[in-house]
């Protein structure tokens, strides 16, 4: 029989561990464990549901269950025996493992504060993190004027964004500065914070929470500066910390999250641990592609289909696209040798800041409209060098490159110059045809067959046949 | 019929013009045909795809009836000196009939393979089906289509039933609100169609061109989409993605129209934006516009070409793409949908006949034993005699002359020398066979390495049908006869079976009674073939072909060459002569048996060769708007060889730059398969990650000696368009 992998969580991580399985696996046994009690969607696209733009339906991603795929939702597990190595749910059961992979996820933090107890928020006040907490916001939003959210990260805007989209009147209360001070830099952060404004979202930057007070009515936010912030809900938007109870509970190696070597094994060979419960080299990053990364190596590695499948951390990408904010920050722009590169065009939102290091990116903030962001995070990601012509990093891949412009009058065009593609007419050639005899488009047409195939010269001959006749006068006359 | 052939060279009393169309591409432009004192000129035509267009190539194309390389005789290999030398017809024939014979007598007979091409006429195509599974009785039949249009073409037919590559006429093109081309270059590979796009945006349309170069085709586009090789689909998906959260999806359409859709749309749920844009480089911003143009637009139209069809995952990516279309309600529509852009001359006629390995005529599928037993009572055999499906056609070519392969291979119409992925593995096996046999009006490179060499009649020189791109069912017309010596490949086809059976195949026309060919004699050396002669004619052949695909996907009864000549050409499906013909279809069902579209999932996947340190470029191939194909006809054309006069290799000035290479200098393309040469040619249109090589050319210079046979697990489609290279300094080892 073949030897059972179970799978703790069936979010992100472990939903695509077990589509990777299944895609590789003509003979595997894996049982997925979910405690929510929802199939697995895309946590992704949480925000954009909070915003009302879709539907529930819309977040659910393809499950894969048969052929010895076993999906079980609403299960939580309680304990890990790793002598009998089984795991025990909240239902009961007990289930036998070959291998375990945690995949359990983080929690959201629950700031400190008078006000809030991390056990039994109050009604108005939701850490946002799963479906449940994006229907409990939406239920709140509906009627609602406005809501504060606390913490100016990228989850923080990203709700902020989302509540601002259904009509409320947003604010965001952040500790530092600027906003998401983990990616950006002080002038990016500071347009982000105009570009929001503009969306409905206020930022209220270099103040802390004091204190939440919250009851039927709405509820109450103090600031350490003395403001004091009403709203109809609270969304706590604080970070996350990795979900590691289970492991901590089974005596497994733990730091922030379960601590992975580069095959996503823990401190017991016989468990793995991936996504965000799982700390390898500088820690979770709280983000999708690492962790559907670790999810295909262990997948490679539990299939046998690659004994050398090795996890290597990549840099990260953070991206934030919604309507009217488009931003992505990688690497350190700030700090660090090599050249800087930026463009400020604040009345349109735009900014960018590059930093290279030999020949390469090492980091950039690209906020607003870039058209070269798909090719900077490419070459950030595959560490490919930049081009020569630094500008096409900031205004797109054609800077500096061929594209052909049409000379302003036909007699600056050179005469080997190819006027008609189709069939490889050149403009001396048209002019031969002109010196000829032929007085007309059409006759220039039939003499040279220019124009004859996707007619996308047409205009051009009938240009040069236009100067022609006014600059040879001559030749009309003769 | 007078005697033609013989005045082409003569001074002849008066014009001849004849309306015909053009020999190479799918656009199938029309033109007319003139002869005077012996020489031939080309004129363009009206004609609803052209509008009076031609390209270089159309233009040119009367070069080749007359040209000095042009075979009028077989040729033979010598056993001794193994040099090609010009033979009789009977010596020819004698040795292809004793050995296909031989061949079969020890090795059995799949061990005589047939490999068409999709230049073939309908009727030619429908013969060499007929022939490979009733003459020959061997399985072993494919055809170059594979290697062009075969993942849309198993896209369309697993999504809505049928596949017509255009379910549309062209002229939908000119009024669409927005377009998005996918790897499709039509500015170089059809020109003429470029008229329609203009008019598209004369209209004030919008045109998305996908594709990993600047095309000449992606200069006019609107927005450019510009992803690395290989991420068509990742970008398909993500379109989905958006334009589900954007509420773009037809609801209604998707609920009434198509089943599946849920499993896409959890499939799509994974492909956020910002994730495709990462793999593909296209950034979010461009993807939502182009959902927002093809999602907000009344009449919009996806289009697909070599350039995402042409993958290991092909079939998923142009998957991708009519998913999209679907969810967007288009198929059906009025002006809207999705189609494919076609390559070859007749490549989608080619495809409905039989030269598939696993289709009979009609588009009927070889293993049912329905379209079995009706084929093969057209046929006058019993459906136990017809073979089984072979392999497609890159297994096909790989299995020559291997000990599980076929020993000798018949090819008409193709250049797999030139066109084949890993062409030089392919040279190989060709090498090893026992017999090779080529018809060919032009020794290509694939005729070089035949034992017998036979010469074909061109275009203009005979009669027959072509479909083109639009599923628009043309009539091809000769305007001369053959020059002495030559055959029409139906003139080869019905000899052989003549000599391998001791009689004529039985081509009846559908309305008279009794085989209207049945008399064959063996021409005498040289002789002049004519019709009555040889047994060929090519109406007597489409008329059993009408009948063959009655009742088929691609049904053809309904269709006349009159009926052709009355209108400008009749669309398939087309039943009945007295009923309508289908320029649209899909309007009320789709050719599933429940009427409704299909949804299937897929998923982005890496191409089957991705870069690494030792191979770190990605290498992809196309055309030259000055070639066809593998350029054995048009290298041979004196305007198109100065136009094009060689292959080049593609690159961005900051590659050539770290590579320190020089514009023209020449460098060598590697991969893990082989290596061409080529001068480079530096042009920031192309991405500095990859590097372009057309592929119109053999030798030294050919760049599918370095492509990846790796293909497409449904369609056989090779990966053309993806590998992994280094370019090197062609002075350097």
């Amino acid at each position: 029989m073949t030897e059972q992998i179970v799978v703790v969580g069936n979010g992100m991580a472990g939903a695509r561990l077990a589509g990777e399985l299944y895609a590789r696996g003509e003979d595997l046994k894996v049982t997925v464990l979910g405690a929510e009690p929802h199939r697995a969607y895309n946590r992704i696209m949480l925000s954009t549901l909070l915003a009302g733009k879709i539907g529930e339906s819309a977040v659910e991603l393809a499950e894969v269950a048969g052929r010895g795929v076993d999906v079980r939702t609403g299960v939580t597990v309680r304990a890990i025996d790793r002598t009998t190595r089984q795991v025990r749910t909240d239902d009961g059961d007990t289930i036998r493992y070959a291998h375990l992979v945690l995949a359990t996820g983080s929690r959201p933090v629950v700031p400190p504060l008078p006000g809030l107890d991390p056990r039994r928020l109050p009604d108005r006040v939701v850490a946002f993190r799963t479906l449940d907490d994006c229907r409990r916001i939406r239920a709140l939003a509906d009627g609602a004027r406005r809501a504060l959210v606390l913490g100016g990260g990228l989850l923080g805007l990203e709700a902020a964004r989302g509540l601002a989209a259904r009509g409320l009147d947003v604010g965001v209360v952040h500790r530092v500065p600027y906003l998401m001070e983990r990616q950006l830099d002080p002038a990016a952060g500071a347009m982000l914070a105009d570009t929001l404004a503009d969306l409905g979202v206020t930022a209220h930057l270099a103040v802390a929470p004091v204190a939440v007070a919250a009851d039927a009515a709405g509820v109450r936010l103090e600031l350490s500066d003395g403001t004091v912030l009403d709203a109809d809900l609270l969304v706590l938007a604080c970070g996350v910390r990795p979900d590691t109870a289970l492991a901590e509970a089974a005596g497994l190696a733990v730091r922030r999250g379960v601590l992975v070597d580069d095959q996503l094994r823990s401190s017991d060979p016989r468990i793995s641990a991936i996504g965000d419960c799982a700390e390898h080299g500088g820690g979770p990053t709280g983000l999708v592609a690492p962790a559907w990364a670790q999810a295909r190596v262990v997948a490679q590695l539990l299939t046998g289909e690659d004994p050398r499948a090795r996890y290597r951390a990549r840099p990260v990408v953070t991206r934030l696209k919604a309507a009217g904010i488009d931003l992505a920050a990688m690497g350190d722009p700030a700090d660090g040798p090599g050249e800087e590169l930026t463009f400020a065009d604040p009345a349109r939102g735009t900014y960018a800041r590059l930093r290279i290091h030999d020949g390469r990116l090492a980091g950039a903030i690209l906020l607003g409209d870039n058209p070269s962001v798909g090719t900077v995070i490419q070459l950030f990601d595959r560490g490919q060098p930049v081009p020569a012509d630094r500008r096409a990093l900031l205004l797109g891949r054609a800077v500096g490159g061929d594209v052909a412009t049409p000379a302003a009058s036909p007699a600056l065009m050179p005469d080997a110059a190819t006027v008609c593609q189709c069939n490889t007419v050149s403009k001396g050639a048209l002019v031969s045809c002109w010196r000829g005899g032929a007085r007309s488009v059409d006759a220039v047409v039939a003499g040279t067959r220019a124009g004859t195939g996707c007619g996308g010269c047409r205009d051009a001959i009938a240009g040069i046949v236009d100067w022609l006749s006014r600059a040879d006068p001559v030749e009309v006359t003769r | 019929m007078t005697d033609g052939a013989r005045t082409a060279t003569l001074p002849g009393p008066a014009p001849r013009e004849v309306a015909t169309h053009c020999p190479y591409c799918a656009l199938q432009c029309g033109m007319t045909l003139r002869e005077e004192h012996g020489q031939v000129t080309v004129l363009p035509r009206e004609f609803p795809t052209n509008r009076g267009g031609l390209c270089q190539k159309g233009w040119t194309s009367a070069e080749l009836l007359t040209h000095p390389d042009r075979l009028t005789t077989p040729l033979l290999r010598d056993p001794v000196s193994g040099e090609l030398r010009p033979a009789s017809w009977d010596a020819a024939l004698d040795r292809i009939v004793t050995g296909l014979r031989d061949t079969q007598q020890r090795h059995g007979r799949d061990a005589v393979a047939v490999f068409g091409g999709g230049g073939l006429t309908n009727e030619k195509a429908y013969a060499l089906g007929r022939f490979a599974r009733v003459t020959l009785g061997t399985r072993n039949i494919d055809y170059n289509g594979r290697f062009c249009m075969s993942s849309a073409a198993a896209a369309g037919m697993r999504a809505f039933g049928v596949d017509r590559g255009l379910p549309f006429p062209l002229s939908d093109l000119g009024r669409a609100d927005t377009l998005l081309l996918v790897g499709a270059n039509p500015a170089e590979t059809m020109p003429p169609l470029m008229r329609w796009l203009t008019e598209q945006r004369q209209r004030g349309g919008k045109l998305i061109v996908v594709d990993p170069r600047l095309t000449a085709t992606a200069r006019q586009a609107d927005l450019h989409l510009q992803p690395l090789p290989g991420t068509d689909l990742a970008v398909a998906n993500a379109l989905l993605h958006i334009a589900l959260t954007a509420g773009y999806v037809d609801e209604s359409y998707v609920a009434n129209r198509t089943t599946g859709f849920t499993a896409v749309r959890r499939t799509v749920a994974g492909w956020w934006p910002a994730r495709a844009e990462a793999l593909s480089g296209v950034p979010v911003a461009d993807l939502e516009e182009t959902a927002r143009a093809l999602g907000t637009a009344q009449r919009a139209i996806i289009l697909t070409a070599r350039g995402a069809e042409q993958h290991a995952k092909g079939v998923d990516t142009v998957t991708g793409f009519v998913n999209l279309a679907l969810a967007l309600g288009l198929p059906g529509r009025p002006g809207s949908g999705y189609g494919c852009l076609t390559g070859q001359g007749n490549g989608q006629g080619g495809r409905e006949h039989g030269q598939k390995a696993d289709q009979l005529p009609g588009y009927r599928k070889i293993d049912d034993p329905e379209a079995r037993a009706h084929v093969a009572r057209v046929w006058g055999v019993s459906a136990d005699e017809l073979p089984g499906p072979g392999v497609p056609a890159y297994q096909l070519l790989d299995s020559l002359g291997t000990a599980s392969g076929p020993r000798a291979l018949l090819v008409f119409g193709s250049n797999p020398v030139v066109s084949a992925p890993r062409a030089a593995r392919i040279e190989g096996r060709l090498r090893d066979l026992d017999l090779l046999v080529v018809a060919d009006f032009l020794l290509s490179e694939t005729a070089a390495l035949a034992d017998v060499v036979l010469p074909t009649a061109q275009w203009a020189e005979e009669d027959g049908t072509m479909t083109n791109l639009e599923g628009r069912v043309l009539r091809r017309r000769a305007l001369h006869r053959p020059p002495p010596g030559v055959r029409t490949d139906l003139q080869i086809l019905t000899t052989l079976t003549t000599r391998l059976k001791g009689g004529a195949p039985s081509y009846r026309l559908a309305h008279r009674k009794g085989p209207l060919l049945t008399t064959i004699e063996h021409a005498a050396d040289g002789a002049d073939a004519t019709d009555g002669e040889h047994g060929a004619d090519p109406r007597a052949v489409f008329d059993e072909l009408r009948r063959a695909s009655a009742g088929g996907l691609a049904d053809y009864a309904g269709i006349s060459w009159e009926r052709i000549d009355a209108a400008d050409g009749v669309f398939w499906p087309c039943p009945d002569e007295d009923e309508a013909d289908s320029p649209r279809l899909f309007a009320d069902r789709f050719a599933t048996p429940d009427g409704l579209a299909r949804f299937h999932p897929v998923e982005h996947r890496p191409a089957a060769e991705e870069v690494c340190a030792e191979y770190p470029l990605y290498f992809t191939t196309g055309r030259v708007l000055a070639q066809y194909q593998s350029g054995n006809q048009t290298r041979r054309v004196g305007a198109l060889r100065r136009a094009a006069p060689q292959a080049f290799v593609e690159l961005h000035p900051d590659l050539a730059d770290r590579l320190e290479v020089t514009e023209g200098e020449p460098v060598r393309v590697v991969s893990r398969r082989g290596e061409f040469h080529a001068p480079a040619r530096l042009s920031a249109a192309i991405r500095p990650d990859t590097v372009f090589a057309p592929f119109h050319w053999g030798g030294a210079a050919r760049a599918n000696s370095v492509t990846n046979d790796a293909v497409d697990p449904i369609s056989g489609m090779p990966e053309f368009k993806i590998c992994a290279v280094r370019v090197e300094k062609a002075g350097t080892s």
